[in-house]
């Protein structure tokens, strides 16, 4: 569904700053694919998905999403395909409106009407999608979403994003910056949703027990190139010390992560 | 006496709304205003001069100001500058325009001509004149905070002040902020200028020095209304809103009034609303600073009490 061609980005080219932080990508995704990114920082990870999402133009290749061109469309435009979910948990809500409020704007893509937005019927309709997380959220939907924690954010950031109806998920280390307990909940969630809403998903994680456990395929980046791109068969019989082992093969050098590492959940 | 105040405090508070919009709704820091206003005034003042009818001198000022805010929204979007810029640009070219507008006058009056201010008494006759200013007055700013209340409610006003409060989201959802910008800013500056046109019809004259100073003057009035209650309803963010106006007003004549006993001179109001807002940001800032530190209080003895009641089960246990 989504098809990456000689994708290359360069950043600040002709200064003394230029930096090539993707040359020569070749992706393609698959319906229901759900692939899981790892990377040291700088690898490209990022940079890859502000692409797909169309945050800022390609320097040179093109992408087609469900079969269309979307190279030069802008990023609002793609997003009736696209749902993405940042690390921080602030970019996805609106923490000066309520929860009903941020729920009625994901509701419904794109340029909105003249109706009166909220009435009994959908704010039921919320509460019992709210239930789905567990948080007790159903019943603060006059609360402002800047009361929430953190946890409590990401997890109706991503309901907000599966209410939204995308076909493609762009989850850029989602669980990052919660608390252990938190980002499981979420992740749970995360991995709920896509399945009952059908969804193709990247995901980008520093955590290599989710990226070896979550998923179908496994990339792994470094400088701005794909180096590793594994099976669900490859996958299975992965560890994360096979993993590292893998990526010196490949770069011939050691891999400089010890946050991952050190990561046991 | 009184009445003039609620009067004046009311069509003011018009202009507040308009502010509000753009300063705390779309968090755009708009100048546009300090032009806008004087343009809503002059828009209307030669409207009824050349014989439109009340109404449509109204519907003409209320687009004047649209088109303003349009114009520096389409700087901000197109020429990607800060909105404070963009505000300060459109402010000043309407400098030159209001006199145009005005026929290449600095101030022209409504003297031989009937305003909505003398035609509102004799529609509502029995009733003493001054309360019936008051009454059609209320009446007016009813409807609009009315209008704007629903607006606010609908999916496109949800989005807007999704929006302001998130930029990103709002892309994310698929929505073009380019157009929510332009939808905003023109609605607030379409408000402020509805306000001048009022105002010149109260006071008998449109000025192309009016809105000299309106911006602070607004957001003056905003942060006394935020002092009076908290709330993240619509309905009763715009009511504070026209209290706060009100209230802003009642102390403006309160200085005029008795200010003489202490050497205060008219020309000193501006200086004091400067300091009105300051001495508001500061005590939001403590308020703000209470609370953090309250809270993280509150945290820490949360916290010890956890460790105690963990050291106690541990002791416990090794008794056991």
């Amino acid at each position: 569904m989504l098809k990456i061609e000689q994708v290359s980005k360069v950043f600040y080219p002709g200064t003394v700053n230029e930096k090539t932080a993707l040359e020569d990508i070749n992706l393609s995704v698959h319906e229901h694919d759900i692939i899981t990114v790892v990377g040291s920082n700088g690898s490209g990870k990022s940079t890859l998905f502000n692409l797909i999402a169309g945050t800022f133009p390609v320097t040179g290749g093109s992408l087609t999403l469900d079969g269309k061109d979307v190279t030069n469309k802008a990023e609002y435009k793609r997003a009736f395909t696209i749902g993405r979910i940042f690390q921080d948990p602030t970019k996805g809500t609106a923490a000066k409106m309520s929860i009903e409020d941020n729920l009625v704007t994901a509701y419904k893509k794109g340029m909105k009407g003249l109706r009166i937005s909220l009435n009994s019927e959908i704010r039921e309709f919320f509460a019992e999608e709210l239930k789905q997380l567990s948080m007790g959220l159903e019943n603060r939907l006059k609360d402002n979403v800047g009361l929430l924690s953190g946890g409590q954010r990401q997890a109706l950031t991503l309901l907000m994003t599966v209410l939204s109806k995308p076909r493609l998920l762009l989850l850029d280390e989602h669980t990052a910056a919660l608390d252990p307990r938190n980002a499981q909940i979420v992740m749970d969630l995360t991995m709920q949703f896509i399945k009952r809403y059908d969804l193709t998903a990247l995901m980008v994680t520093h955590n290599m027990q989710h990226a070896i456990g979550f998923g179908n395929r496994l990339l792994m980046m470094d400088e701005g190139h794909i180096i590793l791109d594994l099976t669900l068969e490859q996958k299975k019989e992965l560890t994360v010390s096979r993993l590292v082992e893998m990526f010196k093969q490949v770069r011939n050098k050691e891999f400089d992560h010890d946050e991952t590492l050190l990561s046991d959940s | 006496m009184l009445e003039g105040i609620f009067v004046d405090g009311l069509i003011f508070s018009i202009m507040v709304l308009g502010v509000l919009i753009s300063y705390r709704i779309l968090d755009f820091a708009d100048l546009t205003c300090d032009g806008s206003f004087a343009t809503g005034a002059a828009v209307a003042t030669m409207a009824i001069v050349s014989g439109v009818g009340l109404v449509g001198a109204l519907v003409l000022a209320f687009v004047s100001g649209a088109i303003a805010g349009l114009i520096t929204a389409t700087i901000h979007n197109e020429l990607k500058v800060p909105g404070l810029l963009a505000g300060i640009l459109t402010m000043t070219m309407l400098y030159s325009i209001n006199i145009r507008i005005l026929g290449g006058r600095a101030n022209v009056p409504l003297l031989k001509v009937e305003t909505l201010f003398q035609k509102i008494p004799k529609l509502l006759g029995g009733i003493p004149s001054a309360w019936a200013l008051l009454i059609g007055t209320l009446v007016i700013v009813f409807v609009v905070k009315t209008i704007i209340d629903i607006f606010f409610r609908t999916d496109l006003g949800i989005a807007i002040g999704a929006m302001g409060s998130n930029e990103q989201m709002v892309i994310t959802l698929g929505m073009n902020p380019k157009v929510l910008k332009l939808i905003g800013i023109g609605l607030s500056n379409a408000l402020i200028a509805l306000s001048g046109g009022l105002l010149a019809q109260y006071q008998g004259f449109a000025d192309a020095n009016l809105g000299q100073g309106m911006v602070v003057q607004g957001l003056a009035a905003i942060m006394i209304g935020e002092f009076l209650f908290d709330s993240n309803r619509i309905t009763f963010i715009t009511l504070r809103v026209v209290f706060g106006a009100i209230i802003y007003k009642g102390l403006m004549f309160l200085g005029r009034y008795y200010g003489y006993y202490i050497n205060l001179t008219p020309s000193d109001l501006k200086l004091l609303t400067g300091i009105m807002v300051i001495v508001s940001l500061i005590i939001a800032q403590t308020r703000n600073a209470a609370s953090t530190a309250d809270a993280r209080k509150k945290a820490l003895k949360r916290n010890k009490a956890r460790r105690d009641a963990l050291a106690g089960k541990g002791g416990d246990d090794a008794q056991n």
